[in-house]
Protein backbone atom coordinates (compact mmCIF):
# COMPACT_ATOMS: atom_id res chain seq x y z
CA UNK A 1 0.00 0.00 0.00
CA UNK A 2 2.81 2.35 0.88
CA UNK A 3 4.33 1.80 -2.57
CA UNK A 4 1.13 2.70 -4.26
CA UNK A 5 0.89 5.94 -2.38
CA UNK A 6 4.48 7.02 -3.08
CA UNK A 7 4.02 6.26 -6.76
CA UNK A 8 0.83 8.31 -6.69
CA UNK A 9 2.46 11.30 -5.04
CA UNK A 10 5.33 11.10 -7.53
CA UNK A 11 2.94 11.29 -10.43
CA UNK A 12 0.80 13.95 -8.84
CA UNK A 13 1.85 16.97 -10.94
CA UNK A 14 1.18 15.47 -14.36
CA UNK A 15 -0.88 12.33 -13.99
CA UNK A 16 -3.05 13.20 -10.97
CA UNK A 17 -6.19 13.73 -13.03
CA UNK A 18 -5.78 10.42 -14.78
CA UNK A 19 -5.86 8.46 -11.49
CA UNK A 20 -9.04 6.62 -10.59
CA UNK A 21 -11.12 7.97 -7.73
CA UNK A 22 -10.22 5.09 -5.45
CA UNK A 23 -6.51 5.56 -6.09
CA UNK A 24 -6.83 9.26 -5.34
CA UNK A 25 -8.57 8.33 -2.10
CA UNK A 26 -5.65 6.12 -1.13
CA UNK A 27 -3.20 8.93 -1.82
CA UNK A 28 -5.26 11.38 0.22
CA UNK A 29 -5.64 8.93 3.09
CA UNK A 30 -1.90 8.33 3.44
CA UNK A 31 -1.21 12.04 3.06
CA UNK A 32 -3.56 12.77 5.96
CA UNK A 33 -2.07 9.98 8.02
CA UNK A 34 1.61 10.67 7.36
CA UNK A 35 2.27 13.12 10.21
CA UNK A 36 0.10 11.26 12.76
CA UNK A 37 1.77 7.94 11.94
CA UNK A 38 5.16 9.55 12.43
CA UNK A 39 3.95 11.09 15.68
CA UNK A 40 2.53 7.89 17.15
CA UNK A 41 5.65 5.96 16.11
CA UNK A 42 8.07 8.41 17.69
CA UNK A 43 6.07 9.44 20.78
CA UNK A 44 4.21 6.23 21.61
CA UNK A 45 5.51 3.06 19.96
CA UNK A 46 9.25 3.59 20.06
CA UNK A 47 9.19 4.82 23.71
CA UNK A 48 7.09 1.79 24.70
CA UNK A 49 9.68 -0.57 23.23
CA UNK A 50 12.46 1.50 24.76
CA UNK A 51 10.86 1.30 28.23
CA UNK A 52 10.87 -2.50 28.01
CA UNK A 53 14.50 -2.49 26.88
CA UNK A 54 15.63 -0.01 29.55
CA UNK A 55 14.04 -2.20 32.22
CA UNK A 56 16.71 -4.77 31.33
CA UNK A 57 19.60 -2.36 31.77
CA UNK A 58 21.62 -0.68 34.48
CA UNK A 59 21.56 2.99 33.61
CA UNK A 60 22.21 6.11 35.68
CA UNK A 61 21.65 8.57 32.81
CA UNK A 62 25.32 9.64 32.77
CA UNK A 63 27.11 6.53 31.57
CA UNK A 64 25.74 4.40 28.71
CA UNK A 65 23.15 1.80 29.68
CA UNK A 66 24.52 -1.70 30.22
CA UNK A 67 22.39 -4.77 29.62
CA UNK A 68 21.85 -6.79 32.80
CA UNK A 69 18.96 -9.08 31.86
CA UNK A 70 16.31 -9.52 34.51
CA UNK A 71 18.50 -8.21 37.34
CA UNK A 72 16.24 -5.15 37.94
CA UNK A 73 13.22 -7.37 38.36
CA UNK A 74 15.11 -9.59 40.79
CA UNK A 75 16.17 -6.56 42.81
CA UNK A 76 12.63 -5.25 42.75
CA UNK A 77 11.10 -8.47 44.02
CA UNK A 78 13.63 -8.57 46.85
CA UNK A 79 13.12 -4.91 47.76
CA UNK A 80 10.98 -4.54 50.92
CA UNK A 81 10.13 -0.96 49.88
CA UNK A 82 8.62 -2.27 46.65
CA UNK A 83 6.36 -4.64 48.56
CA UNK A 84 5.28 -1.89 50.91
CA UNK A 85 4.54 0.38 47.94
CA UNK A 86 2.71 -2.48 46.24
CA UNK A 87 0.57 -2.96 49.36
CA UNK A 88 -0.10 0.81 49.58
CA UNK A 89 -1.11 1.00 45.92
CA UNK A 90 -3.55 -1.87 46.25
CA UNK A 91 -4.92 -0.41 49.46
CA UNK A 92 -5.77 2.78 47.55
CA UNK A 93 -7.34 0.67 44.82
CA UNK A 94 -9.17 -1.99 46.82
CA UNK A 95 -10.63 0.37 49.39
CA UNK A 96 -10.98 3.52 47.29
CA UNK A 97 -12.78 1.90 44.35
CA UNK A 98 -15.64 0.18 46.25
CA UNK A 99 -16.25 3.24 48.43
CA UNK A 100 -16.38 5.60 45.47
CA UNK A 101 -18.55 3.25 43.37
CA UNK A 102 -21.11 2.68 46.14
CA UNK A 103 -21.21 6.37 47.11
CA UNK A 104 -21.58 7.57 43.54
CA UNK A 105 -24.25 4.99 42.74
CA UNK A 106 -26.37 5.87 45.79
CA UNK A 107 -26.09 9.57 45.01
CA UNK A 108 -26.89 9.07 41.32
CA UNK A 109 -29.80 6.74 42.13
CA UNK A 110 -31.55 9.37 44.23
CA UNK A 111 -30.41 12.33 42.15
CA UNK A 112 -32.06 10.68 39.13
CA UNK A 113 -35.46 10.92 40.87
CA UNK A 114 -35.15 14.55 41.77
CA UNK A 115 -36.54 17.17 39.46
CA UNK A 116 -36.41 20.26 41.62
CA UNK A 117 -32.92 21.75 41.55
CA UNK A 118 -31.55 18.67 39.74
CA UNK A 119 -28.97 20.55 37.65
CA UNK A 120 -27.84 22.65 40.60
CA UNK A 121 -27.28 19.72 42.96
CA UNK A 122 -25.60 17.76 40.18
CA UNK A 123 -23.27 20.70 39.63
CA UNK A 124 -22.34 20.74 43.34
CA UNK A 125 -21.21 17.13 43.12
CA UNK A 126 -19.50 17.55 39.77
CA UNK A 127 -17.46 20.70 40.52
CA UNK A 128 -14.62 18.97 42.44
CA UNK A 129 -13.93 16.82 39.36
CA UNK A 130 -12.89 19.93 37.43
CA UNK A 131 -10.38 21.16 39.96
CA UNK A 132 -6.61 20.81 39.74
CA UNK A 133 -5.54 17.87 41.91
CA UNK A 134 -2.27 19.58 42.87
CA UNK A 135 -4.16 22.67 44.09
CA UNK A 136 -6.86 20.78 45.98
CA UNK A 137 -4.25 18.57 47.64
CA UNK A 138 -3.04 21.69 49.44
CA UNK A 139 -6.55 22.66 50.52
CA UNK A 140 -7.07 19.20 51.99
CA UNK A 141 -3.63 19.26 53.54
CA UNK A 142 -4.66 22.44 55.31
CA UNK A 143 -7.91 20.81 56.47
CA UNK A 144 -5.91 17.98 58.03
CA UNK A 145 -3.54 20.22 60.01
CA UNK A 146 -3.41 19.90 63.80
CA UNK A 147 -5.61 22.33 65.79
CA UNK A 148 -6.11 25.25 65.71
CA UNK A 149 -5.16 25.50 62.01
CA UNK A 150 -6.92 22.46 60.58
CA UNK A 151 -10.66 22.73 60.13
CA UNK A 152 -11.40 19.06 60.70
CA UNK A 153 -9.55 19.03 63.99
CA UNK A 154 -11.22 22.28 65.03
CA UNK A 155 -14.60 20.68 64.35
CA UNK A 156 -13.64 17.57 66.32
CA UNK A 157 -12.61 19.87 69.17
CA UNK A 158 -15.97 21.62 69.11
CA UNK A 159 -17.68 18.27 69.69
CA UNK A 160 -15.23 17.45 72.45
CA UNK A 161 -13.45 14.76 70.41
CA UNK A 162 -9.67 14.30 70.53
CA UNK A 163 -7.56 15.82 67.75
CA UNK A 164 -6.35 13.39 65.10
CA UNK A 165 -2.87 13.37 63.52
CA UNK A 166 -4.15 12.54 59.97
CA UNK A 167 -1.26 13.07 57.53
CA UNK A 168 1.33 12.74 60.31
CA UNK A 169 0.21 9.27 61.25
CA UNK A 170 1.32 5.98 59.72
CA UNK A 171 -2.24 4.66 60.06
CA UNK A 172 -4.31 7.67 59.01
CA UNK A 173 -2.09 9.13 56.30
CA UNK A 174 -3.17 6.83 53.50
CA UNK A 175 -6.94 7.01 54.20
CA UNK A 176 -6.67 10.80 54.52
CA UNK A 177 -5.10 11.05 51.06
CA UNK A 178 -7.51 8.49 49.63
CA UNK A 179 -10.46 10.59 50.82
CA UNK A 180 -9.13 13.48 48.71
CA UNK A 181 -8.91 11.27 45.65
CA UNK A 182 -12.42 9.85 46.19
CA UNK A 183 -13.76 13.38 46.61
CA UNK A 184 -12.17 14.52 43.35
CA UNK A 185 -13.41 11.58 41.28
CA UNK A 186 -16.94 11.23 42.67
CA UNK A 187 -18.60 13.79 40.37
CA UNK A 188 -17.46 12.03 37.21
CA UNK A 189 -18.78 8.67 38.41
CA UNK A 190 -22.11 10.21 39.41
CA UNK A 191 -22.55 11.72 35.93
CA UNK A 192 -21.77 8.39 34.27
CA UNK A 193 -24.18 6.52 36.55
CA UNK A 194 -26.84 9.16 35.84
CA UNK A 195 -26.35 8.64 32.10
CA UNK A 196 -26.69 4.90 32.63
CA UNK A 197 -29.86 5.31 34.70
CA UNK A 198 -31.38 7.67 32.15
CA UNK A 199 -30.74 5.14 29.40
CA UNK A 200 -33.02 2.59 31.07
CA UNK A 201 -36.44 2.94 29.39
CA UNK A 202 -39.14 4.16 31.78
CA UNK A 203 -41.47 1.43 30.49
CA UNK A 204 -39.35 -1.22 32.25
CA UNK A 205 -40.05 0.42 35.59
CA UNK A 206 -43.73 0.87 34.85
CA UNK A 207 -44.14 -2.72 33.78
CA UNK A 208 -42.40 -3.89 36.94
CA UNK A 209 -44.61 -1.65 39.05
CA UNK A 210 -47.74 -2.91 37.36
CA UNK A 211 -46.54 -6.40 38.20
CA UNK A 212 -46.43 -5.26 41.82
CA UNK A 213 -42.66 -5.15 42.33
CA UNK A 214 -41.46 -2.87 45.14
CA UNK A 215 -38.75 -0.25 44.67
CA UNK A 216 -36.05 -2.48 46.12
CA UNK A 217 -37.01 -5.41 43.90
CA UNK A 218 -36.94 -3.12 40.84
CA UNK A 219 -33.48 -1.91 41.85
CA UNK A 220 -32.18 -5.44 42.33
CA UNK A 221 -33.85 -7.15 39.38
CA UNK A 222 -33.93 -4.44 36.72
CA UNK A 223 -31.78 -1.40 37.46
CA UNK A 224 -28.60 -3.09 38.69
CA UNK A 225 -28.43 -5.79 35.97
CA UNK A 226 -29.02 -3.19 33.25
CA UNK A 227 -26.31 -0.98 34.74
CA UNK A 228 -23.72 -3.74 34.70
CA UNK A 229 -21.72 -2.39 31.70
CA UNK A 230 -21.67 1.10 33.24
CA UNK A 231 -20.57 -0.30 36.58
CA UNK A 232 -17.80 -2.38 35.04
CA UNK A 233 -16.54 0.62 33.12
CA UNK A 234 -16.49 2.72 36.29
CA UNK A 235 -14.80 0.02 38.37
CA UNK A 236 -12.04 -0.24 35.77
CA UNK A 237 -11.78 3.53 35.33
CA UNK A 238 -11.63 4.13 39.06
CA UNK A 239 -9.16 1.27 39.64
CA UNK A 240 -6.82 2.68 37.01
CA UNK A 241 -7.11 6.10 38.64
CA UNK A 242 -6.17 4.79 42.08
CA UNK A 243 -3.40 2.66 40.61
CA UNK A 244 -1.85 5.78 39.08
CA UNK A 245 -2.40 8.07 42.06
CA UNK A 246 0.43 10.60 42.32
CA UNK A 247 -0.54 14.31 42.38
CA UNK A 248 -2.34 14.15 45.73
CA UNK A 249 0.33 12.09 47.48
CA UNK A 250 3.21 14.17 46.15
CA UNK A 251 1.60 17.44 47.26
CA UNK A 252 0.13 16.30 50.57
CA UNK A 253 3.40 14.78 51.79
CA UNK A 254 5.88 17.07 50.04
CA UNK A 255 8.14 17.41 53.10
CA UNK A 256 8.71 13.62 53.00
CA UNK A 257 7.10 12.35 49.78
CA UNK A 258 5.17 9.16 50.44
CA UNK A 259 5.70 9.45 54.18
CA UNK A 260 5.46 9.10 57.07
CA UNK A 261 7.76 6.04 56.78
CA UNK A 262 6.60 5.34 53.18
CA UNK A 263 3.13 4.40 54.43
CA UNK A 264 1.36 6.53 51.82
CA UNK A 265 3.76 5.95 48.92
CA UNK A 266 2.12 4.60 45.74
CA UNK A 267 3.93 2.93 42.85
CA UNK A 268 4.04 6.02 40.63
CA UNK A 269 5.72 8.06 43.36
CA UNK A 270 8.31 5.29 43.79
CA UNK A 271 8.89 5.36 40.01
CA UNK A 272 9.30 9.15 40.11
CA UNK A 273 11.81 9.03 42.95
CA UNK A 274 13.79 6.11 41.50
CA UNK A 275 14.02 7.80 38.11
CA UNK A 276 14.31 11.49 38.90
CA UNK A 277 15.76 11.65 42.42
CA UNK A 278 18.11 8.63 42.34
CA UNK A 279 18.55 8.54 38.54
CA UNK A 280 18.30 4.73 38.51
CA UNK A 281 16.61 4.83 35.12
CA UNK A 282 16.82 1.09 34.40
CA UNK A 283 15.41 0.15 37.78
CA UNK A 284 12.63 2.75 37.43
CA UNK A 285 11.77 1.37 33.97
CA UNK A 286 11.33 -2.08 35.47
CA UNK A 287 8.87 -0.53 37.95
CA UNK A 288 6.94 1.09 35.09
CA UNK A 289 6.72 -2.30 33.37
CA UNK A 290 5.20 -3.73 36.55
CA UNK A 291 2.67 -0.88 36.56
CA UNK A 292 1.88 -1.64 32.93
CA UNK A 293 1.37 -5.35 33.66
CA UNK A 294 -1.09 -4.56 36.47
CA UNK A 295 -3.03 -2.16 34.22
CA UNK A 296 -2.99 -4.71 31.43
CA UNK A 297 -4.37 -7.39 33.73
CA UNK A 298 -7.20 -5.09 34.85
CA UNK A 299 -8.12 -4.20 31.24
CA UNK A 300 -8.08 -7.85 30.22
CA UNK A 301 -10.28 -8.64 33.19
CA UNK A 302 -12.76 -6.04 31.98
CA UNK A 303 -12.84 -7.52 28.49
CA UNK A 304 -13.24 -11.02 29.91
CA UNK A 305 -16.17 -10.01 32.14
CA UNK A 306 -17.87 -8.11 29.31
CA UNK A 307 -17.47 -11.05 26.95
CA UNK A 308 -18.76 -13.71 29.34
CA UNK A 309 -21.89 -11.67 29.90
CA UNK B 1 -44.28 1.06 50.88
CA UNK B 2 -47.64 0.27 49.32
CA UNK B 3 -47.97 -0.09 45.60
CA UNK B 4 -49.83 2.72 43.89
CA UNK B 5 -52.62 1.86 41.48
CA UNK B 6 -51.26 1.52 38.00
CA UNK B 7 -53.63 4.20 36.75
CA UNK B 8 -51.63 7.09 38.25
CA UNK B 9 -48.40 5.94 36.63
CA UNK B 10 -48.26 8.00 33.47
CA UNK B 11 -45.83 7.54 30.65
CA UNK B 12 -44.14 10.82 31.51
CA UNK B 13 -43.19 9.93 35.08
CA UNK B 14 -40.59 7.28 35.59
CA UNK B 15 -40.97 7.41 39.33
CA UNK B 16 -43.86 8.12 41.64
CA UNK B 17 -43.78 11.02 44.02
CA UNK B 18 -43.08 9.85 47.52
CA UNK B 19 -42.55 11.74 50.79
CA UNK B 20 -39.25 9.88 50.99
CA UNK B 21 -38.06 12.05 48.12
CA UNK B 22 -38.06 15.12 50.35
CA UNK B 23 -35.72 13.36 52.75
CA UNK B 24 -33.58 12.25 49.81
CA UNK B 25 -33.53 15.77 48.41
CA UNK B 26 -32.42 17.23 51.74
CA UNK B 27 -29.67 14.64 52.19
CA UNK B 28 -28.45 15.11 48.61
CA UNK B 29 -28.38 18.85 49.11
CA UNK B 30 -26.36 18.58 52.31
CA UNK B 31 -24.00 16.13 50.58
CA UNK B 32 -23.60 18.56 47.69
CA UNK B 33 -22.72 21.38 50.05
CA UNK B 34 -20.13 19.15 51.73
CA UNK B 35 -18.65 18.42 48.29
CA UNK B 36 -18.02 22.10 47.60
CA UNK B 37 -16.90 22.94 51.15
CA UNK B 38 -13.18 22.66 50.27
CA UNK B 39 -13.71 25.13 47.43
CA UNK B 40 -15.67 27.51 49.63
CA UNK B 41 -13.03 27.45 52.37
CA UNK B 42 -10.28 27.92 49.81
CA UNK B 43 -11.89 31.09 48.46
CA UNK B 44 -12.90 32.34 51.89
CA UNK B 45 -9.39 31.92 53.30
CA UNK B 46 -7.82 33.52 50.25
CA UNK B 47 -9.74 36.69 51.25
CA UNK B 48 -8.52 36.65 54.87
CA UNK B 49 -5.43 38.27 56.32
CA UNK B 50 -2.82 36.07 58.01
CA UNK B 51 -4.20 36.90 61.46
CA UNK B 52 -7.68 35.67 60.61
CA UNK B 53 -7.01 32.20 59.28
CA UNK B 54 -7.71 30.50 62.60
CA UNK B 55 -11.13 32.10 62.48
CA UNK B 56 -13.24 29.52 60.71
CA UNK B 57 -16.03 31.90 59.72
CA UNK B 58 -17.06 31.35 56.12
CA UNK B 59 -17.46 35.00 55.32
CA UNK B 60 -14.26 36.78 56.33
CA UNK B 61 -14.70 39.45 59.04
CA UNK B 62 -12.84 41.97 56.90
CA UNK B 63 -12.38 40.56 53.39
CA UNK B 64 -9.29 41.76 51.58
CA UNK B 65 -7.72 41.20 48.17
CA UNK B 66 -4.24 41.74 49.65
CA UNK B 67 -3.27 38.10 49.21
CA UNK B 68 -4.15 38.20 45.52
CA UNK B 69 -2.21 41.43 45.08
CA UNK B 70 0.80 39.96 46.87
CA UNK B 71 0.70 36.70 44.93
CA UNK B 72 0.19 38.35 41.56
CA UNK B 73 2.66 41.21 42.06
CA UNK B 74 5.35 38.59 42.60
CA UNK B 75 5.12 38.00 38.83
CA UNK B 76 5.76 34.27 38.94
CA UNK B 77 2.09 33.35 39.17
CA UNK B 78 1.27 35.51 36.17
CA UNK B 79 4.02 33.78 34.27
CA UNK B 80 2.85 30.28 35.29
CA UNK B 81 -0.72 31.21 34.49
CA UNK B 82 0.30 32.34 30.99
CA UNK B 83 2.49 29.23 30.52
CA UNK B 84 -0.41 26.95 31.41
CA UNK B 85 -2.82 28.88 29.19
CA UNK B 86 -0.47 28.81 26.21
CA UNK B 87 0.27 25.11 26.59
CA UNK B 88 -3.34 24.08 27.11
CA UNK B 89 -4.54 26.14 24.12
CA UNK B 90 -1.85 24.95 21.69
CA UNK B 91 -2.26 21.29 22.67
CA UNK B 92 -6.05 21.55 22.42
CA UNK B 93 -5.93 23.10 18.95
CA UNK B 94 -3.46 20.48 17.79
CA UNK B 95 -5.58 17.63 19.17
CA UNK B 96 -8.76 18.97 17.58
CA UNK B 97 -7.03 19.22 14.22
CA UNK B 98 -5.04 16.00 14.09
CA UNK B 99 -7.35 13.73 16.08
CA UNK B 100 -10.28 14.60 13.83
CA UNK B 101 -8.21 14.39 10.66
CA UNK B 102 -7.06 10.89 11.59
CA UNK B 103 -10.52 9.89 12.80
CA UNK B 104 -12.14 11.16 9.59
CA UNK B 105 -9.63 9.34 7.40
CA UNK B 106 -10.17 6.10 9.31
CA UNK B 107 -13.94 6.47 9.20
CA UNK B 108 -14.52 7.61 5.64
CA UNK B 109 -11.69 6.42 3.39
CA UNK B 110 -11.34 2.97 1.89
CA UNK B 111 -7.76 1.81 1.83
CA UNK B 112 -5.90 -1.31 2.76
CA UNK B 113 -4.43 -1.03 6.24
CA UNK B 114 -6.96 1.28 7.81
CA UNK B 115 -8.04 -1.29 10.37
CA UNK B 116 -4.43 -1.97 11.32
CA UNK B 117 -3.75 1.74 11.76
CA UNK B 118 -6.84 2.18 13.89
CA UNK B 119 -6.01 -0.78 16.13
CA UNK B 120 -2.40 0.36 16.42
CA UNK B 121 -3.48 3.83 17.56
CA UNK B 122 -6.08 2.36 19.89
CA UNK B 123 -3.52 0.01 21.43
CA UNK B 124 -1.51 2.98 22.70
CA UNK B 125 -4.32 3.57 25.20
CA UNK B 126 -3.06 0.46 26.99
CA UNK B 127 0.32 2.05 27.69
CA UNK B 128 0.32 4.26 30.80
CA UNK B 129 2.05 7.64 30.51
CA UNK B 130 4.22 6.68 33.49
CA UNK B 131 5.88 4.02 31.36
CA UNK B 132 6.78 6.52 28.65
CA UNK B 133 8.13 9.39 30.75
CA UNK B 134 11.63 7.93 31.06
CA UNK B 135 12.04 7.47 27.26
CA UNK B 136 10.43 10.90 26.73
CA UNK B 137 12.86 12.43 29.20
CA UNK B 138 15.78 10.77 27.44
CA UNK B 139 14.51 11.95 24.05
CA UNK B 140 13.95 15.49 25.36
CA UNK B 141 17.41 15.70 26.85
CA UNK B 142 19.03 14.47 23.62
CA UNK B 143 17.08 16.92 21.49
CA UNK B 144 17.34 19.86 23.89
CA UNK B 145 13.64 19.92 24.71
CA UNK B 146 14.05 19.92 28.50
CA UNK B 147 12.85 23.21 29.96
CA UNK B 148 10.96 24.28 26.85
CA UNK B 149 7.29 24.71 26.00
CA UNK B 150 7.63 22.14 23.25
CA UNK B 151 9.07 19.66 25.75
CA UNK B 152 5.98 20.03 27.93
CA UNK B 153 3.57 19.88 25.00
CA UNK B 154 4.89 17.29 22.57
CA UNK B 155 3.54 14.09 24.21
CA UNK B 156 -0.03 15.38 24.06
CA UNK B 157 -0.19 16.85 20.57
CA UNK B 158 -2.34 13.94 19.38
CA UNK B 159 -4.31 11.50 21.48
CA UNK B 160 -5.65 8.03 20.79
CA UNK B 161 -8.68 8.88 22.92
CA UNK B 162 -9.53 11.80 20.61
CA UNK B 163 -9.18 9.64 17.50
CA UNK B 164 -11.40 7.00 19.07
CA UNK B 165 -14.05 9.52 20.15
CA UNK B 166 -14.14 11.47 16.88
CA UNK B 167 -14.18 8.38 14.66
CA UNK B 168 -17.53 7.33 16.11
CA UNK B 169 -19.00 10.68 15.20
CA UNK B 170 -17.54 10.87 11.71
CA UNK B 171 -19.05 7.47 11.02
CA UNK B 172 -22.50 9.01 11.49
CA UNK B 173 -21.85 11.64 8.77
CA UNK B 174 -23.82 10.56 5.66
CA UNK B 175 -21.63 9.61 2.70
CA UNK B 176 -24.06 11.42 0.37
CA UNK B 177 -22.96 14.77 1.80
CA UNK B 178 -19.33 14.01 1.10
CA UNK B 179 -20.12 12.65 -2.36
CA UNK B 180 -22.10 15.79 -3.24
CA UNK B 181 -19.17 17.96 -2.20
CA UNK B 182 -16.84 15.79 -4.31
CA UNK B 183 -19.09 16.35 -7.33
CA UNK B 184 -18.97 20.07 -6.60
CA UNK B 185 -15.21 19.86 -7.07
CA UNK B 186 -14.01 20.23 -3.48
CA UNK B 187 -10.80 18.35 -2.74
CA UNK B 188 -10.66 15.83 0.09
CA UNK B 189 -9.12 18.26 2.56
CA UNK B 190 -11.84 20.81 1.88
CA UNK B 191 -14.54 18.15 2.20
CA UNK B 192 -13.22 17.23 5.63
CA UNK B 193 -12.74 20.81 6.78
CA UNK B 194 -15.84 22.45 5.29
CA UNK B 195 -18.41 19.64 5.21
CA UNK B 196 -17.57 16.96 7.76
CA UNK B 197 -16.12 19.08 10.61
CA UNK B 198 -19.17 21.35 11.04
CA UNK B 199 -21.33 18.25 11.38
CA UNK B 200 -19.46 16.98 14.43
CA UNK B 201 -19.17 20.19 16.45
CA UNK B 202 -20.78 18.72 19.60
CA UNK B 203 -18.09 16.05 19.71
CA UNK B 204 -15.41 18.63 18.91
CA UNK B 205 -16.51 20.84 21.79
CA UNK B 206 -16.47 17.88 24.15
CA UNK B 207 -12.97 16.93 22.99
CA UNK B 208 -11.81 20.54 23.30
CA UNK B 209 -13.03 20.82 26.90
CA UNK B 210 -11.50 17.46 27.90
CA UNK B 211 -8.18 18.26 26.32
CA UNK B 212 -8.00 21.76 27.75
CA UNK B 213 -8.87 20.65 31.29
CA UNK B 214 -6.53 17.67 31.09
CA UNK B 215 -3.63 19.86 30.12
CA UNK B 216 -4.51 22.67 32.50
CA UNK B 217 -4.45 20.28 35.47
CA UNK B 218 -1.56 18.09 34.24
CA UNK B 219 1.15 17.64 36.85
CA UNK B 220 3.34 14.57 36.36
CA UNK B 221 5.08 15.23 33.03
CA UNK B 222 5.45 19.03 33.46
CA UNK B 223 7.01 18.34 36.89
CA UNK B 224 9.56 16.03 35.26
CA UNK B 225 10.45 18.01 32.15
CA UNK B 226 10.89 21.44 33.76
CA UNK B 227 13.45 22.61 36.31
CA UNK B 228 13.49 26.26 35.20
CA UNK B 229 10.89 28.06 37.34
CA UNK B 230 10.04 30.38 34.44
CA UNK B 231 8.70 27.41 32.50
CA UNK B 232 6.63 25.83 35.25
CA UNK B 233 2.96 25.28 34.55
CA UNK B 234 0.49 26.56 37.13
CA UNK B 235 0.08 23.25 39.05
CA UNK B 236 3.85 22.68 39.24
CA UNK B 237 4.46 26.33 40.13
CA UNK B 238 1.77 26.23 42.80
CA UNK B 239 3.32 23.10 44.28
CA UNK B 240 6.76 24.74 44.58
CA UNK B 241 5.20 27.98 45.83
CA UNK B 242 3.24 26.14 48.53
CA UNK B 243 6.37 24.34 49.73
CA UNK B 244 8.21 27.61 50.08
CA UNK B 245 5.29 29.36 51.86
CA UNK B 246 5.14 26.43 54.31
CA UNK B 247 2.66 27.68 56.94
CA UNK B 248 1.23 30.77 55.28
CA UNK B 249 -1.98 29.00 54.43
CA UNK B 250 -3.80 32.13 53.25
CA UNK B 251 -1.14 32.56 50.56
CA UNK B 252 -1.32 28.91 49.54
CA UNK B 253 -5.13 29.12 49.34
CA UNK B 254 -4.82 32.19 47.15
CA UNK B 255 -2.51 30.31 44.79
CA UNK B 256 -4.85 27.33 44.74
CA UNK B 257 -7.79 29.65 44.03
CA UNK B 258 -5.96 31.21 41.08
CA UNK B 259 -5.37 27.74 39.65
CA UNK B 260 -9.02 26.80 40.17
CA UNK B 261 -10.85 29.91 38.96
CA UNK B 262 -10.34 29.28 35.20
CA UNK B 263 -11.76 25.75 35.38
CA UNK B 264 -14.76 27.00 37.37
CA UNK B 265 -15.36 29.73 34.79
CA UNK B 266 -15.19 27.15 32.00
CA UNK B 267 -17.73 25.09 33.91
CA UNK B 268 -20.07 28.06 34.36
CA UNK B 269 -20.00 28.91 30.67
CA UNK B 270 -20.00 25.41 29.19
CA UNK B 271 -21.84 23.41 31.85
CA UNK B 272 -24.16 21.70 29.40
CA UNK B 273 -21.38 20.77 26.99
CA UNK B 274 -19.23 19.46 29.80
CA UNK B 275 -21.88 17.23 31.35
CA UNK B 276 -22.90 15.94 27.94
CA UNK B 277 -19.25 15.58 26.95
CA UNK B 278 -18.46 13.49 30.01
CA UNK B 279 -21.41 11.27 29.20
CA UNK B 280 -20.25 10.92 25.57
CA UNK B 281 -16.62 10.33 26.43
CA UNK B 282 -17.31 8.23 29.49
CA UNK B 283 -19.93 5.95 28.08
CA UNK B 284 -18.03 5.42 24.87
CA UNK B 285 -14.50 5.60 26.23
Amino acid sequence: MLNQSTVGVGQKPRAWDRLSISTKQIVWAWTFLAVPILFFSVVRFYPTAEAFYLSLTDWDFLRPASFIGLENYRTLLADPLFWQVFRNTFTYLLIGTPISIVLSFVIAYYLDRIEFGHAFIRALYFLPFLTTAAAMAWVWRWFYQPPPIGIINSLLGMFGLPAQPFLRSVDQGLPAIMATAIWAGLGFQIIIFLAGLRAIPATYHEAARVDGLGEFAILRKITLPLLKPTTIFLVVFSSIGFLRIFDQVYNMTSNDPGGPLNTTKPLVLMIYQTAFSSYQMGYASAQTVVLFLILFAISMGQLWILRSR
Amino acid sequence: MTTAPASIVTAATKYRFRPGLIVAWTLLFIGGIIMVTPLIFMFSTSLKSAGQIYDLRLIPASPTLDNYIRVLSDGRFVRWFLNSSLIAVVVTVSCLFFDSLVAYTLAKFNFAGRKVIFLAILSTLMIPTEMLVIPWYLMSSKLGWLDSYWGIMFPGMMTAFGVFLMRQFFETVPNDFLEAARVDGLNEFQIWWKIAMPLVTPALSALAIFTFLGNWTAFFWPLIVTTDKDLYTLPVGLSSFAVEQSIQWEMIMTGAAIATIPTLLIFLFFQRYIVRGVMLGGVKG
